[in-house]
């Protein structure tokens, strides 16, 4: 209809800013890079954007309950170190391998879920407390780096598309999308999941399936993180326990969430919008290369940027007219 | 439809409350402040379980464990503004308990749909079905409500005052959708403090007091004055201190308001309070009482209107400014768990918050004198605890009640706002509080205090000013304040209130 427009924009508001600012700023990096973007500079520049924007979609279905996960980095890290060890040999074995992992993921997902639900427990504890135990598993299964990959999936995943020049890793990407994000998003307990996140106890009045939904979001938040762990293994053919890899990828996703036009509060925004977060937040990075500046500036900018972003999201407190409302 | 009927007998709150409702009528319930209304909703719509009696559909024995249940036995319940979820679009809350799906995806041309008809049903044409809810305003989340319930197809609809937040305009056209609703069949709950809304609409009439059903009646067959005197019959369970006569003071007052205004919750709003007076705000719960406390204390931000104090024209820009000397300020807030108390925190601390000011020398509090403090308040209000160290979360309701007032008390304030301050604690600490508030008054205290105990307001207040829909409908003082006529001019129902109260006296 004619008049929905203004309506569509408002509701998407969001991730069509994130999606701006991220064409903005890829256009800025594009046009000065040295070499020009070559299929070879798309392909290394989409692998580290895919594998941060997946772990982003992952906080996001936790995020969008009014929770948080702060053990995606870690379940991505466990799920690199068992696929190093078991996503190998034949075709036949290398299927089952994948299928293994992703299982792990779901069950790390799951088990934060149950323990969210049942254990009323607030997320933020229960997933620094699960993240532990993830990353002990993660150490048992590989003491010292190392371990192996499935070659020729690991180039299908991380090279570029057959006859082209697009990096294959925005297919599987956007494979993640159709096959998880859009289902959850239209289906019924998608919708749950938000009304959770936006005002609980109006979802209880109206009936709505709490439980399913919170468990849901968090099982499927398990899934994506093991993916990008499957895809960090291709990028590096090898698995590595790194605590410090889990933590930079936790905390990272929770900014590309923000980028992305998340409400931390729960209720609002979308995976798309953390997909384009994620990618603002690499290019970030890369526009430091690009203009010749210290890699030292690296954290200090990308700093500036996450502030200046939260700083727009603060502007709606500005207009609250009862002071209470701040702190309800 | 079949006949559908209802019956519950002894639940806590409720007490034996028995009501039958029959389809194709509006039954309309009425009640003061703690009647058991409220309580009897959230029963029938599954957020609380009862503890005995029953719950009979079509004749059958049912129980509610969730709203979810409730809403699968055909029953909606509109309530005020609890249940819609702010971030979605109206349509996505229309369709929210049981959105139309394909292929297991929710279908949002057919969500459309229903939430098209669905607004036009409940009147409501004007409100675009992508609209996000927080986006809209009261009235129109109002509207939001009513269409979500009726898009759910209920075979009862459970109104809780929900015209409280409705333009005029709206209000007729939702009498005309409940008319149309009562014509098809569905049997109405409608609970409401408008006795010109029960007359327009309803067919039947139960009035509650006490937890209990105490008449049931025709609509139409009793005065309003016989209304009044249905729901009056609470039992004294308190003794007050009795009123000091003074003579009125002749100097500016200390707290003078004139024309306050505030959103659409308060409305040209003045009063005048005195050194040494207590003045009772009354009327029904929710009818601009606690807001008016808080733009005094300046919690809320665009406010119109001016506050004087000692004749002085003051703005105060949040309770750290109401605080200052000048002002000396201090709002004893409604829920002392999360507004009143650092729960977690040790007796004394939350003691000296307030004052801590008063009891710290360059910036550095001084021990001693916040033990002498502390220990001068722990004995005038005799706050019963084990030890000043322990967290305010060991006493017990009423002492919490008492440390909160404490508190206040630590910094002297001039001017004491109270918003509902017994509600929930003992008979013995109320009376502790009936006296303490008489001495403060005494010793030139300035004291407005808002209760939804109508017989505090009688035994307390040197004037009672009874608001309604934001604004103070009535002021009553002296002799005046009596139950009978807190409770009909709380209901606006003046003129026939103010002969029934002649008619009462001998």
């Amino acid at each position: 209809m004619s008049g929905d427009w203004p309506y569509r924009l408002r509701e998407h508001r969001g991730t069509l800013l994130a999606f701006l600012a991220f064409v903005v700023m890829f256009a800025i990096y594009a046009s000065n890079h040295p070499v020009g973007l070559n299929a070879n500079v798309a392909t290394t520049a989409a692998n580290k954007g895919v594998l941060l924007a997946i772990v982003a979609m992952a906080q996001t279905l936790v995020v969008l309950t009014s929770g948080i996960d702060l053990s995606v980095g870690m379940v991505m890290v466990l799920a690199n170190c068992l696929a190093s060890a078991i996503v190998v040999g034949s075709p036949r074995s290398t299927a089952l391998g994948v299928l293994a992992v992703l299982g792990v993921g779901c069950l790390c997902g799951a088990i934060n879920g149950l323990i969210v639900i049942y254990g009323r427990l607030q997320p933020i504890v229960t997933t620094i407390a699960t993240g532990a135990v993830y990353y002990g598993a993660a150490l048992a299964l590989r003491r010292v780096p190392g371990g192996d990959v499935n070659a020729s999936l690991a180039e299908a995943l991380t090279g570029q598309l057959p006859g082209g020049s697009v990096p294959a890793s925005l297919a599987l990407l956007l494979g993640v999308v159709l096959v998880v994000w859009l289902p959850f998003r239209h289906s019924a307990t998608g919708r749950a999941a938000y009304a959770v996140g936006s005002s609980e106890l109006a979802a209880y009045m109206s009936g709505v399936p709490i439980r399913r939904a919170k468990f849901v979001a968090y099982l499927l938040s398990g899934l994506l993180a093991s993916i990008a762990g499957l895809f960090l293994t291709c990028i590096t053919y090898s698995g590595e326990a790194s605590a410090a890899n889990g933590n930079t990828y936790t905390l990272y996703s929770i900014a590309a969430v923000v980028l992305g036009g998340v409400s931390l509060f729960g209720g609002s925004g979308s995976a798309i919008g953390a997909i384009f977060g994620a990618l603002m937040f690499r290019t970030i990075g890369d526009l430091l290369f690009v203009f010749n500046l210290d890699p030292l500036w690296q954290p200090l900018f990308q700093g500036v940027v996450l502030s200046a972003a939260v700083c727009l999201g603060a502007v709606r407190l500005l207009r609250m007219r009862n002071r209470l409302d701040l702190y309800g | 439809m079949q006949g559908v009927a209802k019956r519950y007998g002894g639940v806590r709150a409720l007490e034996g409350a028995d009501l039958a409702i029959d389809a194709g009528r509006i039954h309309a319930v009425l009640g003061e402040n703690g009647a058991g209304k409220s309580t009897l909703i959230k029963v029938m719509a599954g957020v609380v379980q009862p503890d005995a009696g029953q719950l009979l559909l079509d004749g059958r024995p049912v129980a509610f464990e969730s709203p979810a249940a409730a809403h699968a036995a055909g029953i909606a319940c509109i309530f005020q503004e609890l249940s819609l979820i702010p971030d979605l679009s109206v349509a996505d809350n229309v369709a929210i308990s049981n959105p139309p799906r394909r292929f297991g995806l929710i279908d949002r041309r057919a969500q459309r749909r229903m939430a098209e008809s669905a607004l036009a049903r409940a009147g409501a044409e004007d409100i675009h079905p992508l609209a996000l809810v927080k986006d809209l305003s009261l009235s129109r989340r109002q509207m939001v409500e009513i269409a979500k319930a009726l898009a759910r197809r209920p075979r009862i609809l459970i109104l809780d005052e929900a015209t409280s937040a409705l333009t005029a305009a709206d209000v007729m056209k939702i009498y005309s959708v409940l008319k149309r609703l009562r014509d098809e069949g569905l049997a109405l709950v409608y609970i409401s403090h408008r006795m010109h809304e029960i007359a327009e609409l309803a067919d039947d009439c139960t009035v509650f007091r006490n937890g209990r059903s105490v008449a049931t009646y025709p609509a139409g067959t009793k005065s309003d004055r016989e209304v009044v005197e249905l729901m009056i019959g609470r039992e004294y369970s308190a003794v007050f201190p009795p009123l000091a006569v003074r003579a009125t003071p002749g100097d500016a007052p200390r707290l003078e308001l004139r024309h306050l205004g505030w959103n659409a919750r308060l409305d040209d709003v003045s009063l005048r309070l005195h050194a040494g007076e207590v003045i009772g705000l009354g009327g029904l719960d929710g009818q601009g009482q606690r807001e008016l406390l808080l733009a005094l204390f300046g919690v809320l931000r665009g406010t119109t209107g001016e506050v004087l104090i000692d004749g002085r024209r003051v703005a105060i820009s949040g309770p750290a400014a109401a605080k200052r000397s000048d002002i000396g300020m201090a709002l004893i807030p409604e829920d002392r768990k999360t507004e009143g108390l650092m729960l977690a925190m040790s007796v004394r601390d939350n003691l000296s918050f307030a004052a801590l000011g008063r009891l710290s020398r360059v910036g550095v509090v001084d021990g001693a004198a916040e033990a002498e403090a502390v220990a001068r308040m722990v004995r005038l209000l005799a706050i019963r605890s084990d030890g000043t160290d322990l967290p305010a979360s060991s006493l017990s309701g009423g002492n919490q009640q008492k440390l909160v007032l404490a508190k206040w008390l630590m910094m002297a304030p001039r001017i004491l706002l109270l918003n509902d301050p017994t509600r929930g604690i003992d008979v013995g600490t109320k009376q502790e509080i009936y006296a303490l508030l008489r001495q403060l008054a005494e010793a030139g205290t300035a004291i407005l205090f808002y209760s939804t105990d109508y017989d505090e307001l009688v035994g307390c207040c040197d004037r009672v000013l009874v608001m309604y829909d934001g604004r103070v409908r009535r002021e009553l003082a002296g002799a005046e304040i009596t139950e009978h006529a807190l409770i009909s001019s709380a209901l606006n129902i003046g003129d026939d209130a103010r002969s029934a109260r002649a008619a009462a006296r001998p």
